[in-house]
């Protein structure tokens, strides 16, 4: 055997045995290192004949390829598997638990209101606002309920010892109506807003808390008649409920600040002990709900609020923003609305991206 | 309201149904708030005939008796009635019917060992009045096996809601003329009795309150029997919840109930010289038929003789000239009052009865006379007596309004065409008088009728509202514009960034205990208190939105909660100009118990700290627009926070747009609340507006070259603000044009060994940006050289 085919013979047989990667360094500055066997071959060759060297070259040259070949064969195996001992002992137990993030929520009367807006800007209506601490003139006075007007009993008004600029007393305002006389002051006609907001009655039981919110409608324009309010009311509530299927009954009613009034039922049917909007009321199995009241301003609150009822009529309406979020979302209990218990505002409470908006639908489905 | 059937039809001639009724009531205004019938109640009772009685084997109080049903063999039946005796005819309950008093259901047993198949009834048991002495016994003609609501007359029973507009419905005939003018039948006349005086009225009759008392009608009535009302009217005054007294005492009440017309009786032997409406005398008091003593004002109208006063007017009568069993003479009173001071006066003594509901909306001033000969009628048919002369002082306001009216009105307000026929009609039914030109004149009693709207009303309601149908209203075409305020478009953000952020929103009362508003109080002119709170914890408008957070998060806490952040957006009631409201919509944060529970990686749990509330704060006002790399952190958050651990953010040094920190340990005290909690005050209004109305951005181009970092660390006096020292060194390279320092922040913080007394080690990581070359390394040098200088001027020295 020539030193060659030695050489050759015992590099391929450690290199294969090597079994990790300092071995194999070692190998490689054994072999090809500058003091290496096989570094020494190649060193030969310049003291070579070109004869010599043009048989002898070829053989060294091969063998030095052989052997950085195997060394670059065996590295590539035991990184493998050194990688492969390194994975495995990072691996980790997956079923632990993540680091909780805080599920925030936002409230369903905030929700319920967004939508609202949402809807209502379709339609053309802004959103205005005013104070809750109101006074007597703009909740009742200028609403056509004078000191004396029985139905001021009807209020339940919470009253503050404080005397109004304008007289009587400071209250609390029992609905969101003085909304309407202060816009149409403020901004005259044509008029079409929706005024959401808490509202205060001294009222307190299963279904009636001292505190509520509710949404006031206003139109004032030119020919305006209880056929508009009938389809703002129907195109609202289809909208809202997302369902062609709202049957409207409208009733006379009465209140001091609209003239025709009107009584706003809804007809539905009792679905798994809840109560689902649709159908006629007086269909089998069916029932009305009055939802909300409405009619067409009073001409004395037009004059109150500035606006000459011979040129301008309108329609206004109300309704409970905590009963439209209860009907679509199926909470039964009023009261917890207001009581800030994390579990339900959790559980009733909708994504900070549940956005309402027009082309997703404004309501978010559980 | 509540009558019956039957009553409505002693007024109505109609074949319509109840149900026909009560959906046409629910139609035209009236709504039906309740619809009973007595029958089904009584269904499974009927006419019996005790054939037997006989001693109970077992127990000394029960009869064992048979009982003919009027079907099939008698029953046997055990019974503990003193009165049942063979003979008698009762009210029998078979098995399966259930008792109307207790809801119980009967059925066959054996009581005491006998078989007993029913039960004999009382009247408390059938709930047909309060005896429970013995069963009932019915007259010996009574149909044995008849069904006893049938043989009963029981009458179903309306129950419904006047709304305050109409008193003329206050009455069963007022609803039956509705009801008739909606085409479901025909309005009996009303008897016309008129009873001439036999002798002159005895009495002196007065008002000298012409604007209280307009008109004061009355009669004397002599030698009466008040005994108990005829069955007739006992059962419609049961129908309307108003138990039978005594005839006299009836009658008034029928008088009311059927015809909206209150009326007073008195006991004439208990009046003394003239009787006359005046003013009551400040201080003057009256024992009332509700047993109560009154004092009254001169505000208030009454009824009195020459010894005081028989009647708070148009409310409620006085005890001491009542009629009782003894009474033989009379005086009636028919009068109308005016409707503002009854209101007044029943508010002033908190005093509500039917006769005030009335009187305070308006009965009928065309009706006086009628109302009396109505009132002789019934009590000269029910009473016998013999009657005087009628007495009429002053007189009812007799004007009546007269409307110009254009029938067109009824499509453009009502949105519903009426043929011009059928309104004249509706309008007739109702007893308005409309001329050929459309003059409309409105009867008295409608009170409610003062322009042509309301003319609009009767027509659409009669006519059916039903037939309104939907019209689009218009101008609103192509995509809908924005219409929310600033000020709505920043609340609907922040309440979903803080939602985002992981907080809970929370609704919480406007109302707070006041000891609890007290603590929060701002002191600008101090809280707004309410004088009719529901309880003493609603008590104060909230001055701040923490306090409601604070219960919420205690509550929550009391429950188990380990970690809560809650949030709301809402006002805070504050004093404002002119005695007016101040509300500030308000951003309120509370974070209470664990930020981040114990875990298998973090190990232990902790609490929540005043930076938390910095993050919150900082990062919603940063949402919200504000300028919040302009922002100073000041001291100033109020008494309710830790004193060291709490600051308001403010944009220069008066305008606070933010408070935020650890809440002071006697708030938690307050508020009982185991700490810590933080808690963050957003001032909505505060937060300047965005001027910027363009959609487009600041031109940027992201730079080419990479930004430089330097680390210094500082040596700095133990009490100099962190913020102070950033501040510095963030403005040090301003007088080197091209030194761009676009950061600076803290990276670490040492006191401790190494560092001397007094002092701390701040380390600070600088961010330089090279604008179009990179930095020589002489001008990174002379920019750290700034940045030396500037800690050194705060007292600063670079740590070696």
């Amino acid at each position: 055997m020539s030193e060659l085919e030695t050489i050759h013979n015992d590099a391929q047989a450690r290199i294969a045995a090597a079994q990790d990667l300092t071995t194999l360094e070692a190998l490689r500055v054994e072999f090809l290192g500058k003091q290496g066997s096989v570094s020494a071959l190649l060193k030969t060759l310049g003291k070579m004949s070109p004869d010599e060297r043009q048989a002898q070259a070829p053989a060294i040259q091969a063998l030095r390829q052989s052997v950085t070949d195997a060394l670059a064969q065996r590295k590539s195996v035991l990184e493998a598997a050194e990688l492969e001992v390194r994975l495995a002992s990072e691996r980790l137990d997956l079923t632990l638990p993540a680091p909780d993030a805080p599920r925030g929520s936002v409230h369903p009367v905030s929700q319920v209101m967004d939508e609202l807006a949402e809807i209502f800007a379709d339609l053309g209506f802004a959103v205005a606002t005013g104070p809750e601490v109101e006074d007597d003139w703009y909740n009742f006075t200028a609403l056509n309920m004078p000191e004396s007007h029985p139905a001021r009993a009807m209020h339940d008004t919470f009253y503050f010892p404080d005397t109004a600029p304008k007289g009587g007393r400071m209250l609390l305002r029992t609905h969101t109506s003085p909304v309407q006389v202060r816009t149409m002051l403020a901004e005259g006609a044509p008029v079409r807003i929706i005024a959401p907001g808490r509202v205060y009655r001294s009222d307190s039981d299963a279904t009636h808390t001292p505190m509520f919110h509710q949404v006031e409608g206003l139109v004032i324009d030119k020919g305006i008649h209880l056929g508009h309010l009938k389809w703002t009311l129907e195109t609202f509530l289809k909208a809202f409920f997302e369902t062609d299927d709202i049957v409207l009954r409208l009733r006379p009613s009465y209140f001091p600040f609209t003239e025709p009034s009107v009584e706003v039922d809804v007809g539905f049917a009792i679905v798994d002990g809840k109560r689902v909007l649709g159908g006629s009321g007086d269909a089998a199995g069916h029932g009305w709900m009055e939802l909300l009241g409405s009619g067409m301003v009073n001409a004395r609150v037009l004059e109150m609020s500035g606006l000459d009822p011979n040129e301008w009529q309108g329609f206004a309406f109300g309704v409970g923003v905590d009963r439209l979020a209860m009907l679509k979302y199926g909470m039964d209990d009023l009261r917890a609305f207001f009581d800030g218990d994390v579990r339900w505002l959790q559980h009733y409470g909708f994504s900070a991206f549940d956005q309402p908006t027009l082309s997703g639908g404004v309501g978010a489905r559980s | 309201m509540k009558f019956s059937f039957e009553w409505l039809k002693y007024f109505l001639e109609t074949q319509a149904s109840v149900a026909e009724i009560s959906a046409r009531l629910n139609a035209i205004g009236i709504e039906v708030e309740g619809l009973e019938d007595p029958a089904e109640k009584l269904a499974g009772f009927r006419v019996a005939e005790v054939l037997t009685a006989g001693p109970h084997p077992d127990a000394d109080k029960l009869q064992v008796l048979t009982v003919d049903t009027g079907e099939g063999d008698p029953v046997q039946v055990v019974c503990g009635a003193p009165n049942a005796r063979a003979g008698m005819k009762g009210v029998l309950g078979l098995a399966g019917a259930v008792v109307p008093a207790n809801g119980m259901q009967l059925r066959k047993n054996a009581i005491r060992g006998v078989e007993s198949n029913g039960m004999m009834c009382s009247t408390r048991e059938l709930e047909l009045g309060d005896d429970h002495e013995g069963i009932i016994e019915l007259p010996a003609d009574a149909p044995v096996g008849q069904d006893f609501a049938t043989y009963h007359g029981a009458s179903p029973i309306f129950d419904v809601a006047i709304t305050p507009n109409r008193p003329d419905c206050m009455g069963v005939y007022g609803v039956a003329r509705d009801l008739a003018a909606a085409g479901l039948g025909t309005l009996k006349p009303l008897r016309d009795d008129v009873t001439p005086g036999s002798f002159p009225c005895p009495v002196e009759i007065r008002t000298d309150d012409a604007e209280g008392c307009p008109a004061f009608y009355g009669r004397v009535i002599r030698g009466v029997t008040n005994g108990a009302s005829p069955e007739w009217m006992q059962q419609r005054l049961i129908s309307a919840g108003q138990r039978p007294i005594s005839a006299l005492v009836d009658i008034t009440n029928y008088m009311m109930l059927a015809f909206g017309r209150p009326a007073h009786v008195y006991d004439l032997a208990r009046l003394t010289g003239a009787v006359v409406a005046r003013r009551a005398r400040d201080g003057e008091q009256v024992l009332a038929l509700n047993e109560k003593t009154y004092t009254l004002d001169p505000s208030m109208t009454v009824i009195a003789d020459d010894n005081g006063v028989h009647d708070i007017a148009g409310i409620m009568g006085g005890e001491h000239s009542s009629v009782t069993d003894g009474t033989t003479d009379v005086l009636l009173e028919i009068a109308y009052f005016n409707p503002e001071q009854i209101g007044v006066t029943g508010r002033k003594l908190g005093l509500a009865t039917d006769a005030r509901t009335r009187f305070e909306r308006g009965v009928d001033p065309a009706w006086l006379d009628g109302g009396l000969e109505g009132l002789t009628s019934l009590i000269l048919r029910l009473c016998g007596g013999e009657a005087s002369d009628v007495v009429r002082a002053g007189s009812a306001p007799s004007a009546p309004k007269i409307i110009a009216y254009d029938p067109a009105l009824s499509a453009r307000l009502g949105g519903v065409q009426v043929d011009e026929a059928e309104q004249r009609q509706i309008l007739a039914a109702l007893d308005f008088t409309v001329s050929d030109d459309w003059q409309v004149t409105v009867p008295l009693r409608r009170h409610d009728v003062e322009g042509a709207a309301d003319i609009v009303e009767e027509v659409v309601r009669i006519h059916g509202l039903e037939h309104v149908q939907s019209v689009p209203l218009t101008g609103n075409v192509g995509v809908a514009r924005p219409t929310a305020t600033p000020a709505q478009v920043l609340e609907r953000k922040l309440r979903r960034a803080a939602a985002g952020r992981g907080l809970n929103e929370a609704i919480t009362w406007s109302f707070l205990p006041p000891a609890e508003a007290e603590h929060f109080a701002s002191g600008n002119g101090g809280l707004w208190i309410l004088d009719n709170p529901i309880s003493e914890d609603m008590k104060a408008m909230r001055p701040s939105l923490i306090p409601g957070l604070l219960s919420a998060a205690k509550r929550n806490l009391d429950r188990g909660a380990t970690s809560l952040r809650l949030f709301e957006i809402g006002r805070s009631y504050l004093r404002g100009e002119g005695g007016m409201s101040g509300e500030r919509p308000t951003l309120g944060v509370v974070l209470a118990g664990e930020k981040t529970p114990r875990g298998w990686a973090a190990g232990k749990a902790a609490n929540f700290d005043a930076f938390d509330a910095k993050a919150e704060a900082l990062a919603l006002l940063e949402e919200a627009g504000a300028p919040v790399a302009n922002l100073m952190v000041m001291d100033g958050s109020g008494d309710q926070f830790h004193p060291g651990q709490s600051a308001t953010l403010r944009l220069g040094p008066k305008k606070v747009l933010a408070r935020f920190g650890t809440l002071h340990p006697a708030t938690l005290a307050a508020f009982d609340v185991d700490g810590p909690v933080v808690a963050v005050e957003i001032f909505l209004d505060a937060i300047p507006a965005r001027k910027a109305a363009a959609f487009a951005r600041t031109h940027y181009a992201p730079p080419a070259l990479q930004a430089v970092t330097r680390d210094f660390a500082f040596l700095v006096p133990q009490a100099l603000p962190a913020g102070d020292l950033l501040r510095a060194v963030k403005g040090a390279g301003r007088d080197l044009p091209w030194a761009n320092i676009v950061d600076a922040r803290i990276f670490d913080l040492f006191a401790g060994q190494g560092v001397p007394e007094g002092q701390k080690s701040l380390a600070v990581e600088v961010t330089l940006q090279p604008g179009e070359k990179s930095y020589k390394d002489e001008e990174i040098k002379a920019i750290s050289e700034k940045i030396v200088a500037a800690a050194a001027k705060l007292g600063g020295e670079l740590r070696g």
